[in-house]
Formats: structure tokens, C-alpha cells, sequence
């Protein structure tokens, strides 16, 4: 047996200071919830604002003179169309079109700005590496450090540390001054409400933590609430939702799919057939939302069936979800039964639960998108 | 002294009469297991065995078995739990009971610890 030691965030002390109840996350030790517990810090955030460490998550810089054509040769995305400041979610996808990753990629003026995740850094940094070391430079930026402000009033407390930081639209980013301090702000987030990502420096992240938990809103929230309210949204986890045998087509985000890079017989990425090939016939499964008329939880991995009782899918995601008040699920199911409102039942512990299949996401997003 | 007697698996017993019993989860355990959304419960009239899974809690975090302290036929289960599971966290000892059970051999009760030996059978795991 082999033990790796566990990974530390600048944060760390905070944590500790402030009785977080500390889990393995991706190598990293990481506070899965503080004293409030997951579901008050979960109702928290989706009425208050949440401050969230998330500075075990990948942080990379391209740049050069092609670095978004290059990029554009390992997503299914448009990058080299983006406005200085504009933010894309992508994928990075395989010969099968399978998903090596979900990413956040933001046009910095002189530079791509890109977010991973933690439990992917390695094998993406390589892929990067691999595939485009040529064309541009790579530098996973390991001296930062990246909190999430999310909530409705978020806004309100980046107000009084970085008014300019408030204009900026959802999905768009910018480096501003915060506390002093240079920083990467994005207006963006994992929670479905409006917010802010902040990337700074590592050795400037507990300053700047503990100043925005000063503010009479803020309070810090941990893992297990961020997995609930990403869940509520509607977003994928990757290594749960989505993976390296499931296509961006199967994981319902056609909307990440560029229609005219598909249309341009220039343009190319790995899958690309594969994607053509299932936008036009379609796949044999989709991920779609499920909402539960039982009160059991219905977590990953148990299987969906249809009236027969045969097996027609299975949860990726699932759990109580704290805005709903009842438990909710995402799965993959058989397209047949991918329809709205379709009955369907999962079996919790042998006892029978209904569900139905809802858009998602099962919590209406708030994000800030200001009249032009 | 609370007069209760507690389990290595942290479930509480109470005597209600020479041959019934309360039986819960202790303070300890709802605190690990966080915020409790789900109770299922046993049918009234299961039989159970000593340390067999005859319950199981669901908080938001992960679902957790819960055994049975002792032998006997289950005698009514806590209906409130389905609506108010969150009862689980701020009143284990009370309102956040599970299940009564009519005892096979009320001996079994002497094997458990009284609340002295839990509380530091707690601090020394």
C-alpha cells in the first residue's frame, strides 16, 4: 500500500480555525463542511454568500500568438471568436469523443486563463502538453490560489472591495485589485447563483479570505454543500457525471458543441466524427434530471428501471437536495425513456421509489446579466 | 446519570418496562453523521437478532446501517421521523427515536455500557 500524502491549500490554517470537519478530495485535505453542517451552509449560499475554497482546482495559462487555435484543436468549443474578457465552459475530449475533462477557459487580453479540476490536473496538463507544447506556452499557475463568492449577495460584498469587479457580466473576467492585491476575477460559478471566482496569489489567499469573511454576509462554505448546490443547478461532476466513455452529446451539453466548427471542414478535434455522427442519429443514452416522489436519497450508482422493473439507466449524481426539499438525481437512461415526465422507478434498499424525469436544473439559475 | 445504555455503535436503549425498549442513535453519532434527511424504519413486527442492520439513516453526506443493541420483535416504529427526520439531529435522545423493541432475553441489556463508559469508550475512538 502505497500512502500519498495529502495536499494542503493556503487555507488550511482557516479551515482548522473554523472546525471544518477536514476530508480527502483529489489529494488534497479538504473541508467537507464547518460547524453549520451541509444543508444550513447549502440554504446559506442560496440566500446569503458562501465563500468557497476551491484553490485545489487547476490553474493554467496559455498563451503565444495561436494559443486559442491551438487550444481550439482539442475542444469541441469556439476560442479564437472571444471577446477580450469573455469565459467559456468546455470539454476536453478524446478520439472517442469521450471527455477527458470539463474546463473554464477566459480570453485574459494576452493570454488564455483556464481552470481544471483537481483530480484531473495531471493527465490534462500533459494532454496539454502533448498536444500543443509547439504551438504555445503552458504554465499551471501552482502559486495561486482560487476562491468562490456565491450567493445573492455576493455582489453586494465585492461592491465594497472591488466596485469595477461588479460590472463585469456573467460568464466575463478581469484582473482587478482586491484587498491590494492583484487578482483574476470571474463572474461565474458551481452554485447556479450569481458570484464571483477569484484567482491570487497563494500567499495572499488567507489575507484576502479572512477580509471577506469579515463582511456581515459572508461565511465559509465546504464541499459537501458545494456538491448539493452544483447538483440542484444542474451541473456535471466530472468523474461522476461525466467521464471518458460518455461524448458531450450523451451528457446533454450539445450547447458546448460549436455548430459552425462542425459545419467547417477545416476545423478539427478529436471525436469531431463521433459528435457529427450522434447529433445526427442520436446515442442510445442522455443524461437527463430526475425528481423523486419518495423520500429516500437515490445516490450514484443505483439502477433506473422502467414499469417491467427492467434496468434502463443509472444514476451518476443524486442526494437530498436542500432547496427542493426531496431528494433529487441526474442518470443516464436509455433515450426511449428520456422524455419529460416519464415514470420510472429506482430501487432503494429493495424498497421501490417512483421518479420522473424534469428538466433540469432542479433550482431556477440567478445569474447577473446586465441590460446592454 | 441519564439511565440510558448505550452500544459500541452508538445506538442509545432506554427500559421503558421489564420487557420493552426505546431505542435511538446517541448524540455522538448524529453529530458525525451531519444533517439526517432520511429515516427508513423497520415494519412493526420484524423480528431482529442482536447486531443485525435493522435500520438505516441517510444524511446528506452518506446513508449509515444501524444495528440492533439487542434481540426482540419490533413493537411500533417513530412515524414522525418520515416527515421530521431533522428530529434525528437536535433531539436523538428524545423526539429522534427509531424504533420500540419487546426484548427476546433482557439479559442482553447487561452487556451494553451505561453512559460513564460510553462517554469515554467515545473519547478513546
Amino acid at each position: 500500500m502505497t500512502i500519498t500524502e495529502l495536499k494542503r491549500t493556503p487555507l488550511y490554517p482557516l479551515h482548522i480555525e473554523q472546525n471544518a470537519q477536514m476530508v480527502p478530495f483529489a489529494g488534497y485535505e479538504m473541508p467537507v463542511q464547518y460547524t453549520k453542517g451541509i444543508k444550513q451552509e447549502h440554504l446559506y449560499t442560496r440566500k446569503h454568500a458562501g465563500l468557497f475554497d476551491i484553490s485545489h482546482m487547476g490553474q493554467v495559462k496559455l498563451w503565444g500568438e495561436h494559443a486559442a487555435q491551438a487550444l481550439e484543436t482539442l475542444i469541441p468549443g469556439e476560442i479564437q471568436h472571444l471577446n477580450p474578457n469573455d469565459q467559456r465552459y468546455s470539454l476536453l475530449i478524446n478520439e472517442q469523443a469521450g471527455i477527458i475533462d470539463d474546463l473554464m477557459i477566459t480570453h485574459a487580453g494576452d493570454y488564455l486563463f483556464v481552470v481544471i479540476n483537481a483530480a484531473c490536473k495531471e493527465k490534462d496538463i500533459s494532454h496539454l502538453r502533448d498536444h500543443l507544447a509547439g504551438d504555445c506556452q503552458i504554465e499551471e499557475l501552482t502559486e495561486f490560489a482560487l476562491l468562490a463568492l456565491q450567493g445573492p449577495e455576493a455582489s453586494t460584498v465585492m461592491k465594497r472591495f472591488c466596485p469595477d469587479a461588479t460590472r463585469l457580466n456573467f460568464m466575463t473576467g478581469a484582473r482587478f485589485r482586491l484587498n491590494g492585491v492583484d487578482c483574476f476575477i470571474n463572474r461565474c460559478g458551481y452554485t447556479g447563483e450569481d458570484g464571483f471566482e477569484i484567482s491570487m496569489p497563494a500567499v495572499n489567499a488567507d489575507e484576502i479570505a479572512r477580509a471577506l469573511l469579515a463582511e456581515d454576509e459572508v461565511e465559509l462554505i465546504g464541499l459537501g454543500a458545494r456538491d448539493s448546490l452544483r447538483l440542484e443547478a444542474g451541473f456535471c461532476l466530472y468523474g461522476h457525471d461525466l467521464n471518458e466513455n460518455i461524448t458531450p452529446i450523451e451528457a446533454n451539453l450539445n450547447w458546448v458543441v460549436s455548430k459552425s466548427r462542425l459545419q467547417d471542414s477545416d476545423a478539427s478535434y478529436p471525436g469531431i466524427e463521433v459528435i457529427r455522427h450522434q447529433l445526427a442519429h442520436g446515442t442510445e443514452q442522455l443524461r437527463v434530471g430526475l425528481l423523486s416522489e419518495g423520500k429516500a436519497p437515490i445516490r450514484e450508482g443505483i439502477a433506473v428501471l422502467n414499469e417491467k422493473e427492467e434496468e434502463i439507466g443509472t444514476i451518476c449524481s443524486g442526494g437530498f437536495a436542500p432547496s427542493v426539499g426531496k431528494p433529487v438525481a441526474m442518470a443516464y437512461l436509455n433515450k426511449q425513456y428520456t422524455s419529460l415526465d416519464t415514470r420510472l422507478m429506482v430501487k432503494v434498499r429493495d424498497r421501490i421509489q417512483h421518479v420522473k424525469v424534469v428538466k433540469l436544473p432542479f433550482v431556477q439559475h440567478s445569474y447577473y446579466k446586465r441590460s446592454k | 446519570m441519564s439511565g440510558l445504555k448505550y452500544s459500541e455503535d452508538h445506538e442509545w436503549l432506554r427500559v421503558d418496562d421489564d420487557t420493552t425498549v426505546t431505542i435511538g442513535i446517541t448524540d455522538f453519532a448524529q453529530d458525525q453523521l451531519g444533517d439526517v434527511v432520511y429515516v427508513e424504519l423497520p415494519d412493526e413486527g420484524k423480528q431482529v437478532t442482536k447486531d443485525e442492520d435493522i435500520a438505516v439513516v441517510e444524511s446528506v453526506k452518506a446513508a449509515s446501517d444501524i444495528k440492533s443493541p439487542v434481540s426482540g420483535s419490533v413493537l411500533e416504529v417513530n412515524q414522525q421521523l418520515s416527515d421530521e427526520p431533522e428530529k434525528v439531529n437536535t433531539d436523538p435522545t428524545g423526539e429522534g427515536w427509531f424504533f420500540k423493541l419487546k426484548l427476546d432475553d433482557p439479559s442482553e441489556i447487561d452487556q451494553l455500557m451505561d453512559e460513564a463508559a460510553y462517554l469515554s469508550f467515545i473519547k478513546n475512538s
